[in-house]
């Protein structure tokens, strides 16, 4: 593999403000200046070593060992300044054990069956679950607890899934137009279609009348920018971008959408001097669109080879896949485990979930029958690859479909 | 210093389980299971609070003291949306004050900005109410705060459709472009205004365009106005330079200006290639990076 980097000749590539200096430039400057630290420093580690071929020591590093201690000290118990994520007990599970699964970490049999059983708790009995024992359910945590359980992929872990009730709570999330709301007397907005077809189709309870309306109600989320927005009217978005893209696919409905365009916006979210992804226009750099951003380009690859596009091409995405991992790996790791936003910022869970998912993509592409890894860094910094429709492991999506499919129609 | 969460702030905080008044309630404990993952470390207060919330959910308790609980669970995490909508069904039954509730809501925005359930909450609330007076100036407000907030922005798009208060908005929308031209929210917000009013006639397009290059000139790097500028002509005709020009330019930006972008403008050039049959640019076995 060639380790050359981009990092480390990028000085041109910074933010010129035409000397009109506003709240976004000096915000925007003042991030490249702490990321140049990084970078600066990296360069300075190779340069110490052998110029043309570095030192395995010196390479960017993915620090395995304690990301998966963080990991693991998390899914058993968190610190009392978790009280906020209280109502989001099951996205906790799955950005541990999407985080894990990507490491390739194995649980064990008892962590498996215990997931599952407290899974199993969030779980309504009107369908659907919720962000915690007790409460009401929500399409959120719904979509969290369906990717935790199929990661955990066990027969013992697929049955905690009620299908009747689950078609069920999602038909009465549905509005008269096909949108649907996260939860009951709660907001609609482009995350629900995404939830809801995307359990709905892992757990195989789809149909028509579910989704009907639900593909023309999202394109009406397509911006003049090209990207998303959370509702009819609303600014493109990474996140929100990720789950219309991902939803269209889901419903099989992406000629709806103006995929040049959304085409354009994405590549343009990939920032020149960072090599990470902002969420939107002349908004900063943030690791966890490395997933939210970046997972859309095997989707958009998908898309575009539907029309037999022959101008793609057979081994990368349409984004730079080595500058997106060198942010990661030099800018996004937390010193005691766990990956963040950007430099300064503290680590979470869902920042290292989207962070590792991210790295995950821009490791692996692949189009139709073909495959290419590209690493930058240690072989050993190779994740597993994730499904990028519903961001669990290839192998989890496989396993759960063909077990679902075999249930009968509810 | 004691940790009152009242909003009164009378005195220290008396645990529920302590209260004369709630003598009659059993506290319902979470029910983890018996391998709890994901376990948090509450404190006292908090496992207090969301014990006697559990109870009157499961009693299905409508009354003062159940809407005041809630207000101490809400406080001590926002993001609980079962505690709103439960809150909301008590404001309902007992007709509660819903100007009351705003001036409440509006405190509890300022302290959370981003959060959904608050916003979501005050959005009901404005509907209940059916007067949008305050809006405005609200999310005005938070916007002062953060230009960017996403969730304020929502608030503002709906009040100004559910309410039809388009008139103002471009002043508005101007004045935050004059103080941040690279604001893309608001530049968003014009797009939503004119889509929704006059739409994208022959001369708006042309006052737009203009408006736009003004910008354009002061500042040329700044995509929001490049994007935006491409969003009015986007059904028009577009320019008169033609593809074998875009070509040319699409393989000097990959190779030179826009390197991070190689990937994407080799792509375009290859693209507008098979579609004129000029083999301008390499194949894609060739321009993998070496």
């Amino acid at each position: 593999m060639d380790q050359s980097f981009r990092c480390i000749s990028i000085d041109s590539e910074k933010f010129n403000d035409n000397s009109i200096t506003t709240n976004t430039s000096e915000e925007q400057s003042s991030v490249e200046e702490s990321i140049s630290q990084f970078y600066k420093n990296f360069k300075s580690r190779i340069s110490s070593k052998e110029e043309i071929e570095p030192a395995a020591n010196s390479l960017p590093k993915l620090n395995r060992d304690l990301h998966l201690s963080y990991l693991k000290k998390g899914l058993r118990s968190l610190s009392e300044s978790y009280e906020c994520l209280d109502a989001s007990r099951p996205w906790l599970c799955y950005w541990i054990v999407h985080s894990l699964e990507l490491l390739d970490y194995p649980l064990s049999d008892d962590v498996i069956a215990q997931v599952a059983v407290f899974l199993s708790k969030c779980q309504c009995d009107t369908g659907g679950f919720a962000g915690g024992p007790g409460q009401s359910a929500h399409l959120a945590p719904t979509y969290a607890a369906i990717n935790a359980l199929c990661i955990l992929g066990t027969e013992e872990a697929y049955k905690v899934i009620n299908r009747n009730t689950l078609k069920s709570f999602l038909m009465k999330m549905r509005t008269a137009e096909g949108a649907f709301k996260m939860h009951e007397g709660g907001e609609v907005d482009i995350r629900g279609a995404y939830c809801a077809a995307s359990v709905a189709k892992l757990t195989n309870i789809i149909t028509e009348e579910m989704f009907d309306g639900t593909p023309e109600w999202i394109v009406r989320c397509q911006t003049y920018e090209g990207g998303f927005g959370g509702c009819p009217g609303m600014e493109a978005h990474g996140g929100y971008s990720f789950c219309g893209l991902a939803a269209l696919t889901l419903l099989g409905h992406t000629k709806l959408c103006d995929i040049d365009r959304v085409l354009r916006w994405t590549a343009n979210r990939q920032m020149r001097y960072e090599g990470g992804f902002q969420g939107r226009t002349n908004k900063l750099v943030d690791g966890c669109y490395s997933f939210w951003q970046g997972g859309a380009f095997p989707l958009m690859h998908m898309i575009l080879s539907l029309s037999e596009n022959k101008s793609l091409s057979a081994e990368n995405w349409l984004c730079h896949q080595k500058a997106l991992q060198e942010y990661i790996l030099i800018c996004c790791q937390h010193p005691g485990g766990g990956l963040i936003d950007k430099p300064g910022k503290n680590r979470d869970f869902y920042h290292t979930c989207y962070c590792l998912s991210g790295l995950s993509v821009a490791q692996h592409f692949a189009g139709g029958k073909l495959g290419h890894l590209t690493v930058v860094g240690h072989e050993e910094n190779q994740l597993r690859p994730t499904h990028p429709v519903f961001n669990i492991c290839v192998e989890a999506v496989v396993h759960s479909s063909l077990y679902f499919s075999k249930l009968p129609k509810v | 210093m004691s940790d009152s969460g009242s909003d009164c702030g009378d005195g220290p905080w008396v645990a529920y389980r302590e209260r004369e008044e709630w003598k009659d309630v059993s506290p319902v404990p979470q029910d983890d299971g018996p391998h709890p993952i994901v376990q948090i470390a509450y404190s006292e207060k908090f496992r207090d609070v969301y014990d006697y919330f559990r109870a009157i959910v499961a009693k299905k308790e409508i009354s003062d003291r159940a809407l005041d609980l809630t207000k101490d669970a809400a406080e001590l995490n926002a993001a609980n949306y079962t505690v709103w909508h439960y809150r909301r069904t008590i404001m309902k039954e007992l007709k509660k004050d819903l100007k009351e509730e705003l001036r409440y809501i509006t405190q509890v925005i300022t302290e959370h900005p981003k959060n959904y359930q608050v916003w979501h909450h005050r959005r009901v609330i404005v509907e209940w109410l059916g007067d949008p007076k305050e809006e405005l100036e609200f999310t005005a407000k938070i916007l002062r705060g953060d230009a960017k907030n996403y969730h304020a922005w929502q608030h503002r798009q709906w009040v100004i459709r559910e309410f039809n208060l388009w008139d103002n908005e471009l002043d508005y929308v101007n004045k935050l472009l004059v103080d941040d031209l690279r604001n893309n929210s608001a530049w968003n917000q014009r797009y939503f205004v004119i889509n929704n009013t006059t739409g994208f006639n022959d001369d708006v397009v042309d006052r737009e365009v203009s408006y736009t290059q003004d910008f354009i000139k002061k500042a040329p790097n700044n995509e929001s106005a490049w994007n935006y500028l491409k969003g009015v002509l986007l059904d028009r005709e577009l320019s008169t330079i033609n593809d074998l020009m875009t070509n040319f330019m699409c393989t000097s930006l990959a190779d030179e200006f826009d390197t991070i972008r190689s990937e994407y403008w080799n792509y375009v050039s290859r693209v507008l290639s098979n579609k004129y049959g000029q083999s301008t640019t390499p194949t894609t076995e060739q321009t993998v990076v070496s």
